[in-house]
């Protein structure tokens, strides 16, 4: 396959693999409002996951669907961020990791808006929009937890430090993206580092976190060596086509 | 089965047996967080209209949660929050005296004034 | 002329003018609408699990989307009911205390495990179907919160049995094993639907209060036997059957016969013994003290903020 196709798959497992972690909420949150809160995120998120299949499945040409690709490769094939496809643990995790993704997702976003391919500046567009509001939204629950009672603020710690091993993959370039950003198809995500750093520094701040950005990081989803939480995710949600194979829904 | 029955309506359980215990009912009664009343204007040039209330933490969060909650089809433009508790209302035992004597001043309505056919737009 | 205020009461349920918050009502119709509009509410709420058991597993992502949102909008009606009891006086918190120690009661419906992903139909259809008939009819409830609420839910409501029927249609057009997960899930869900309409009229020894009040405008037989005419007439589009061997179009009546309901079931569902019933309150009971140090730390940080602002 081509890098193109890589790429959008990319894109869209990020997006899929946290939608599906985030629904996993729906019916358990911690208050009522916010239980709906966070499963508009993920319906946001499933959205752009099925727009970006759904291109990538119009490229790949016959017999792919957006189904096809995202109930029928194995761990092996996916191509998410490591970081999406970790248990939540709590609450306070499942904010953070949303917070910190979603910054860096609008940071890029924000870049692809101007993508020599059509398709991908459209879906960025439309995606915009609804990130600035998961960025608002997460950003705002850090700030809570992290300055709220002395409990909070431990968990929130103890979130960090799983996180903290994992965030930084955010920012290496792959083969596709160095080569794809040579034709303005993909953005090189080394350029949006520091400007991350820069926004999430002071949030993290005023949440009375400490922030440390490390130069070693837990790497290898997009060459599909993810953690052991991957196959289990998707023994779940790709039941149904693996047990009733090619049959409609 | 039963031969005295109560009469219980869809939406209207009834009690019978059950896990209930009276004295684990205390564990789960909290401080909650404050009531908020939702206004929304639904396009521009509307007024904002109260649609309902949630509970949120502070301000910021109670608007949100009323994007969240009270605008998932597109209901609204603009959002208001206020306290419930910050809500005056006026007695319903007074609405005779308040708003009664509104009931004949039929001259402050357009309709109470005869003008010929002829005479459009006014 | 004074009237006293139980009259004027009486006289604008007669008139249909809705009661509102802060007019007076009899003690007994303010305690009959919080036990009423909570367990509605705790229904919404409790009835989020049994479909958000699939949310994880939905075949397509289209369905996935679908039912996400389903489940969602389940919980804004949660909301927006007990925003409802909340102006009669009653905080959430202790009409969610009073679900979680076991004293209030939700509908049985939820106590039915979900077991093949045609139940994500048949709850649509059927359960979702028998709800709406109830919500409808209560959209013209006296109190007008709780009639306001129903509104809102009945908007909303509108594609949740759409989308039921369709995923069983799908299923009816599908294979050999798909018709048979459609046909199943039928047979599961059938009873226990028609049991939601609660006990039959003639059973009741009790005056009718709410009727009265206008609080529920028509009987349980009533309500059952429009749903058993809607549903056995949208079943032979299914192709599929009605586990119900007395079931027979009555051309006197111009309506269906259908047997006796499993009364003891019912009973015995409603007592605690349902297939789900610890594991629902479980789940609700888990969501609500896990979710209490986040409850906590967001007003612990809101008043922060306030003394902030007011050293400022």
């Amino acid at each position: 396959m081509d890098h193109l196709h890589n790429y959008l798959l990319h894109l869209a497992d990020n997006a899929l693999i946290l939608g599906h972690r985030n629904s996993e909420w729906c019916g358990h949150g911690p208050v009522l409002e916010q239980d709906i809160a966070l499963t508009n995120i993920s319906l946001d998120l499933l959205g752009q996951a099925r727009y970006f299949y759904q291109y990538a499945a119009s490229r790949a040409g016959a017999g792919v669907t957006e189904d096809s690709l995202a109930y029928l490769r194995d761990t092996r094939e996916f191509k998410n961020f490591l970081v999406l496809e970790l248990p939540d643990s709590d609450w306070g995790f499942t904010v953070l990791r949303q917070y910190l993704f979603s910054q860096y997702q609008y940071l890029l976003y924000e870049k692809l808006v101007d993508a020599s391919d059509q398709e991908i500046a459209a879906i960025a567009e439309k995606s915009l929009k609804e990130v600035a509001y998961h960025v608002r939204w997460s950003k705002e629950w850090v700030i809570r937890l992290g300055d709220g009672t002395t409990e909070s603020r431990k968990k929130m710690i103890a979130s960090w430090n799983i996180l903290k091993d994992y965030v930084g993959e955010f920012f290496i370039a792959s083969d596709e993206e160095k080569m794809l950003t040579e034709s303005n198809m993909a953005v090189d995500p080394v350029t949006l580092r520091e400007k991350w750093i820069s926004l999430v520094n002071p949030v993290f701040e005023e949440a009375t976190l400490e922030f440390r950005l490390q130069k070693w990081t837990q790497q290898g989803g997009r060459q599909g060596m993810h953690t052991e939480h991957l196959g289990y995710l998707l023994a779940e949600m790709q039941y149904m086509q693996r047990t009733y194979p090619g049959m409609e829904w | 089965m039963l031969n005295h029955v109560n009469i219980f309506y869809y939406g209207d359980i009834p009690d019978a047996g059950g896990s209930a215990s009276e004295n684990n009912k205390n564990n789960f009664a909290e401080v909650n967080w404050p009531l908020w009343e939702v206004f929304i204007r639904s396009k521009q040039g509307l007024d904002h209209k109260h649609v309902g209330s949630l509970h949120a933490a502070d301000a910021a969060m109670a608007i949100e949660n009323a994007r969240d909650v009270y605008t998932r089809r597109m209901e609204g433009v603009s959002i208001w929050v206020v306290r419930s508790e910050d809500i005056h209302a006026s007695n319903p035992d007074e609405s005779g005296m308040l708003y009664e004597p509104a009931n004949d001043k039929v001259y402050r309505h357009p309709t109470f004034y005869n003008i010929p056919d002829s005479i459009t737009h006014m | 002329m004074a009237q006293n205020p139980e009259e004027l009461f009486l006289e604008k349920i007669e008139d249909e003018i809705k009661i509102e918050p802060r007019d007076w009502m009899p003690e007994a119709y303010r305690k009959t609408l919080i036990r009423q509009i909570s367990q509605h509410a705790h229904s919404e709420i409790i009835g989020m699990l049994p479909e958000g058991n699939w949310i994880t597993r939905a075949p397509t992502l289209k369905r996935k989307a679908i039912l996400l949102a389903k489940v969602q909008d389940e919980a804004g009606h949660g909301l927006y009911l007990y925003a409802a009891t909340e102006t009669l006086g009653v905080s959430r918190e202790s009409t969610v205390a009073d679900l979680l120690s076991g004293k209030a009661k939700y509908s049985s419906i939820f106590n039915y495990p979900t077991l093949t992903w045609a139940d994500m139909g048949a709850i649509g259809w059927l359960v979702d179907g028998a709800a709406i008939l109830n919500q409808v009819m209560l959209c013209r409830t006296s109190y007008g919160p709780y009639a306001r609420a129903n509104i809102r839910i009945c908007k909303e409501e509108s594609f949740h049995q759409r989308q039921g029927f369709e995923i069983l249609l799908t299923l009816s057009r599908g294979t050999e094993i798909q018709r048979a997960m459609c046909q199943d899930a039928i047979n599961r869900w059938w009873w226990p639907s028609l049991m939601m309409f609660g006990p039959k009229d003639s059973e009741s020894t009790h005056s009718d209060q709410s009727t009265k009040w206008k609080i529920k405008r028509q009987s349980n037989d009533e309500l059952r036997q429009r749903f058993v005419d809607m549903i056995a007439e949208q079943v032979k589009v299914l192709n599929m059957q009605l586990p119900d061997p007395d079931l027979k179009w009555n051309e006197e009546r111009r309506s269906y016969d259908f047997g006796e309901i499993n009364w003891e079931e019912f009973w015995n569902v409603v007592k605690g013994n349902g297939p789900c019933n610890k594991e629902r309150l479980e789940a609700r009971r888990k969501a609500h003290t896990d979710g209490a140090w986040v409850r906590d730390a967001a007003l612990a940080h809101a008043e922060k903020q306030k003394n902030k602002q007011r050293a400022a």
